[in-house]
């Protein structure tokens, strides 16, 4: 009994040590982490939304900024629908100085965000998530107190070309969310810039 | 006039260093060189010139390949920049690190599609490396920065079994 005892407790405590970042169905940590306009941001400042999409990215990765418009898309048609994206920047400024908080400012300005785009400083939130590229979506469903991992990928299947896209994975999960349903595909992939 | 012909003696020089053609592949290209079947050691490297752990890593590949190139190692480097890139940044990079290697681009922007046939594990970000050598029923697959030593540590045993 004791050996068993000490076996599940094993398993428990193992349990964070093998998992490298989420896999759908997990829960999300919150986070506070300051946005471009000087406030902190958390998850649960959000009383009205019915969950997130988090999409990891950054000002200077090609593919990042290939996909920029239809981010803002997202954010226009799922912010009301209760679906907000926030966007956070995993990287550091040594590695990539045009991803310092000065040139996010710059970046958001320019493009007209309409989402908060926040600045992952201490780099430990992208790591707990599990993010290795940018973009990087996590979509997220508030489930009483707690943010689930619902879907886990791309934003949709051509990076080049938003016209030739035909499939568009965020999009998809959130509506099957709305109708409450699991999204399917939950996790696709894209190539992406690693984080550093 | 003796200064116009040193440059151009220069511009044939580096231009011969890396008169290499790019080719633009598709998916299928990408299977063949996936699963060649000849007794090399393949070191598969998926990169792009705007990435910058991919071009900090490069020389070290440079280094593996070079010291290892009459051993049969191949070294492919998969070039993920954009197809526009093929005749202007691509070239001037590859004389720029001297890259003589089999580049080839890789125009498939649904990677959903291809990314698994690389590895199940791979999420997508670059540099990304795989190494394989069939006659010995070799694969293994690394995301992320692959160090010289790793890279060598990896080759060394692929080589020796194979010559053995």
């Amino acid at each position: 009994m004791k050996s068993l005892l000490t076996f599940a407790f094993a398993i428990i405590i193992s349990i964070p040590l093998m998992s490298q970042g989420y896999e759908v169905g997990d829960y999300a940590t919150d986070f506070k982490l300051r946005n471009v306009d000087g406030k902190y941001i958390s998850l649960t400042d959000y009383d009205d939304a019915k969950g997130f999409i988090v999409i990891f990215t950054t000002n200077h990765c090609p593919y990042a900024v290939a996909w920029e418009d239809r981010i803002i898309e997202l954010d226009m048609m799922f912010k009301s629908k209760g679906y907000p994206v926030i966007a956070i920047n995993p990287n550091s400024a040594e590695a990539y100085p045009a991803d310092s908080y000065e040139k996010m400012i710059e970046r958001a300005d320019e493009k007209g965000f309409t989402f908060p785009y926040l600045h992952d400083e201490k780099q430990e939130i992208y790591k707990m998530y599990g993010a290795t590229k940018t973009p990087h979506v996590f979509i997220l469903n508030k489930d009483s107190d707690k943010f689930k991992v619902e879907y886990i990928g791309a934003i949709d299947n051509n990076y080049r070309d938003a016209e030739k896209a035909d499939e568009h994975y965020v999009q998809d999960a959130v509506r099957s969310l709305l109708a409450g349903q699991k999204p399917d595909p939950d996790f696709t992939r894209a190539i992406g810039c690693g984080i550093k | 006039m003796y200064k116009y012909f040193l440059i151009f003696v220069f511009l044939a020089f580096t231009g011969q260093i890396s008169s290499q053609e790019v080719q633009v592949i598709g998916i299928d290209e990408l299977k063949e060189e996936l699963s060649r079947k000849a007794d090399s050691v393949y070191v598969v490297n998926f990169w792009a010139t705007w990435c910058k752990p991919c071009t900090e890593e490069m020389p070290d590949l440079l280094r593996v390949e070079k010291e290892y190139k009459d051993k049969n190692l191949m070294l492919i480097l998969i070039s993920l920049d954009l197809p526009s890139m093929k005749d202007t940044r691509l070239p001037k990079f590859m004389s720029e690190y001297g890259i003589n290697s089999r580049v080839l681009l890789l125009d498939d922007p649904d990677a959903n599609k291809w990314i698994p046939m690389v590895d199940e594990s791979w999420s997508g970000s670059i540099p990304a490396t795989l190494i394989y050598a069939p006659k010995v029923d070799y694969r293994d697959f690394h995301e992320g920065i692959i160090t010289y030593s790793e890279l060598k540590e990896t080759v060394y045993p692929l080589i020796r079994n194979k010559k053995q």
